[in-house]
């Protein structure tokens, strides 16, 4: 399926775009008429994936940082966050609970943050070539998720269920 | 970001403002930090009430002040936690160490 709008922003990694990255995501995803805590529910996955690249990806240099985010029908969101850093070894150990190499101040809970705000997480990597997380969302749909005023109001999940 | 603190008796309370992530919590970090060194209060308190945003580095960030304090044998208590910084304090279990107000 298309994406019916889709944005891409590269930038480096450096602490102070981690407001920018949550903010550009949150700018663009603001179309499709999300609710105040869906809208927050994302800012919050996308942070936890860019300040993963800039903690742990770059650890000690600064890298790209490329944030792609992609809308279907249906308020389907897709978020993507690439780096090209030095790759997780152990992506099951990485996404458990409190676990951390950031040391003390990090709680290790960045992965399980995405995985309860979201409705999945995809993270693919490669060590020395970098990482991928690929999360979705689902909006409540809504009228006028469609775009045009006046438009009908875009089908409904159970609608959509019974198309043939 | 934006802070401000106040000391009544033994107890130091520091009012943050603004986004908390990793970027803000390094400087929240700093400041708060400076200022129990200086004073050793007994207690240290902070109020979350101006915080508009939160990812995981607030709970880091919470962590380490609940240990400096357990480390100088005081306490730490929060306050002011908006709906969404709770859902993120629930997520951490953060629940459990009993210092919310």
């Amino acid at each position: 399926m298309k994406p019916i709008n889709q944005m891409k922003v590269v930038f480096p990694s450096r602490s102070a775009n981690e407001a920018f990255a949550r903010s550009a995501a949150a700018a663009f995803v603001a179309q499709l008429d999300p609710t105040v805590d869906e809208l927050a529910d994302l800012r919050t996955a996308v942070s936890e994936a860019v300040t993963n690249c800039i903690v742990h990806a770059y650890a000690d240099c600064i890298g790209d940082i490329t944030l792609s985010v992609l809308l279907y029908e249906g308020g389907r969101v897709v978020i993507k966050i690439r780096d090209k850093g030095c790759g997780i070894a152990d992506i099951p150990q990485a996404m458990e609970p409190l676990f951390t190499t950031g040391g003390e101040e990090r709680s290790g809970l960045g992965f399980s943050v995405m995985e309860s705000f979201t409705d999945r997480l995809k993270v693919a990597s490669h060590p020395g070539r970098g990482t991928c997380v690929t999360m979705e969302k689902r909006l409540a749909c809504k009228a006028g998720n469609s775009g045009e005023e006046g438009a009908p109001p875009a089908f409904s999940r159970e609608e959509r269920a019974k198309q043939p | 970001m934006s802070y401000r603190m106040e000391t009544e008796g033994d107890t130091l309370t520091a009012w943050l403002g603004g986004e908390l992530d990793h970027h803000t919590a390094a400087q929240m970090r700093e400041q708060v930090d400076a200022a129990v060194d200086r004073q050793k209060p007994q207690r240290l308190r902070l109020d979350f009430s101006g915080i508009s945003f939160m990812d995981s580095s607030g709970v880091g960030f919470i962590m380490g002040r609940y240990r400096l304090m357990h480390l100088l044998g005081g306490e730490l208590s929060v306050t002011g936690c908006s709906e969404r910084v709770k859902k993120m304090l629930m997520l951490a279990g953060i629940g459990r160490l009993n210092i919310m107000e």
